[in-house]
């Protein structure tokens, strides 16, 4: 730790946020690229199994798909968090009703070559959506729209912006921000930020 | 904070968390992307700041050149998108 | 390829602000005393770190804006609405106060006062600060390869060190310095506001002939205007450097 610096705060602290994590009221937009502009006639979402079974949606099958509003708190692990966040999304529990499966990881992956990895298990009970509207209104691009994962209980960089498809794995494989030092699970309220934490 | 951020800035201004690791300035060595072939000073390459570390990428084709994750008290330093870095070493 | 010296660990330094400057209403220039700072070449820059009482810590980026000095460091700091960092540096901090800084660093956006060839330095907004110590490391210098800087900000109050470029642009060997104003021009200027544009540059800067060495700095879609009509205009790509800074006022 450096020397303190006369009068500076830094920024606001609540009490009910995970460790290290400050409040903040608008939306920071992290990006580790370009943003994507993924037209909606060309997007479709494919969950690939350990067998190589592919099960694909085009926007208008995935749109057809009850939906569900969770409203949910984002922590980054840049240590901003936004509370009360409201979505619209298609619950993964939807998604994978009809794939066979035996594997326990999941790696999902983006326009733009992003990808992040979970346990399926973080994905199933209603813990995990295909978000495709933020407070109401379509997600804008550089919020990761067309459709981003939403997979809130996890530092956000698992919640992948422009996802396309999610591959079902028996080994995790760790993706773009793990293979750098981050953490596989990434849970905000134990602090599993870095490697080893 | 808004759609107006910045997308990326240059590589210049990874060369405080390179220093941390090397003992040359990086930002003026020259690498090949990997993924293209085309040859970059780190400098010119694409950064990427405001995410949960730092990104360059290639200014030609977009591909991952270099990464560097910054942790309490360690560094991550992914260099995989590079095949090879000229480093100028100059007769002292 | 640009010279490489074997460089010592890279450490945090504390630095005591031995006076503060006011350039225009939002943008101040802090004066450091740095004891056992090596020396810096116009263009580099410098990470600045806050540190909360808690332990919270910010680090930003700030290009160094005097020419290289024995031991003494100016960051000209550009206050962004909102911003974290940039409103402690411009309002809080005193005289007197500590500030640790670390560098310099980045040696690919410098200018070194033994280049022959002209000089091109085009800046959008605070991205006068780095350029700004070219101008003042050639003045240092007595540089004699030609020096002319294109400024653009958005009206006469906003520009950073009026005062000093106009003395310089007057002085035996100084810069041409011509300003282009993207808002609000002064009375009975010749020139509509707006942005740099191909017309202006060929008036105003170097022709690709002369092959000058061109420093671009300002906001990304400042740089990547000014370099792409630079290249459109005939100048090699490969002489042509930029910094690109962010919403910060530095890089973040």
């Amino acid at each position: 730790m450096g020397i303190v610096s006369p009068g500076f705060s830094g920024r606001r602290r609540a009490a009910d946020l995970p460790p290290g994590q400050y409040l903040t009221e608008d939306f920071p937009v992290l990006s580790a690229g370009p943003t994507p502009q993924v037209r909606l006639e060309d997007w479709s979402l494919t969950v690939t199994t350990e067998t190589g079974q592919e099960h694909r949606w085009t926007w208008e099958e995935f749109r057809a798909l009850p939906t569900e509003q969770p409203t949910v708190d984002l922590h980054c692990v840049t240590r901003w968090s936004k509370l009360g966040t409201r979505w619209e999304g298609v619950s993964l529990d939807t998604l994978l009703a009809d794939v066979e499966t035996t594997a326990d990881y999941a790696l999902a992956h983006s326009y733009g070559g992003y990808t992040t990895n979970m346990p399926l298990e973080d994905l199933l009970d209603g813990r995990a959506w295909i978000a495709f509207r933020f407070d109401g209104e379509a997600l804008t691009p550089e919020h990761g729209g067309p459709a981003r994962l939403l997979v809130p209980h996890l530092y956000l960089w698992k919640s992948a912006k422009w996802v396309r498809g999610i591959m079902l794995l028996h080994q995790d494989q760790p993706g773009f921000w793990e293979t750098a030092g981050y953490h596989d699970y990434g849970d905000p309220w134990r602090e599993q930020r870095y490697w080893g934490d | 904070m808004n759609t107006e951020t910045p997308a990326h800035l240059d590589g210049n201004a990874a060369a405080g968390a390179l220093r941390e690791v090397f003992a040359v300035d990086l930002t003026t060595a020259a690498g090949r992307c990997e993924n293209c072939g085309r040859t970059v000073v780190l400098a010119e390459a694409r950064l990427y700041t405001r995410a949960p570390g730092l990104v360059g990428r290639c200014p030609g084709c977009e591909a991952v050149l270099f990464r560097v994750v910054r942790g309490p008290d360690r560094t991550w330093l992914d260099l995989r998108g590079l095949t090879c870095i000229e480093v100028s070493l100059p007769d002292a | 390829m640009a010279r490489a010296a074997v460089l010592g660990r890279l450490t945090w330094r504390v630095g005591t602000v031995r006076a503060v400057r006011d350039e225009t209403p939002t943008a101040r220039t802090l004066v450091l005393d740095v004891p056992g700072w090596p020396g810096h070449e116009a263009g580099q820059h410098v990470d600045v770190r806050l540190t909360a009482a808690d332990g919270y810590t910010a680090v930003r980026s700030y290009s160094l804006a005097n020419a290289p000095d024995a031991d003494r460091v100016e960051l000209t700091v550009q206050q962004v609405p909102d911003g974290e960092v940039s409103p402690y540096l411009t309002q809080a901090l005193a005289v007197g106060d500590p500030l640790e800084i670390r560098g310099p660093v980045g040696g690919w956006f410098v200018w070194r006062p033994g280049q022959p060839e002209p000089v091109q330095l085009v800046a959008g907004g605070s991205g006068i600060v780095p350029l700004m110590a070219m101008v003042r490391a050639h003045g240092t210098s007595g540089g004699r390869a030609p020096m002319r800087l294109l400024y653009s900000v958005r009206d006469p109050a906003s520009a950073l060190y009026r005062a000093e470029l106009a003395d310089r642009a007057a002085s035996d060997g100084g810069p041409e310095v011509t300003y282009a104003y993207t808002r609000a021009a002064p009375p009975g200027w010749p020139r509509t506001p707006g942005r740099i544009d191909a017309d202006l540059l060929a008036a105003a800067t170097w022709p690709p002939e002369a092959g000058p060495s061109c420093y671009v700095c300002g906001p990304t879609g400042f740089v990547e205007r000014v370099a792409d009509l630079l290249v459109a205009a005939g100048h090699e790509p490969t002489r042509i450097r930029t910094e690109r800074f962010g919403p910060s006022g530095g890089s973040p």
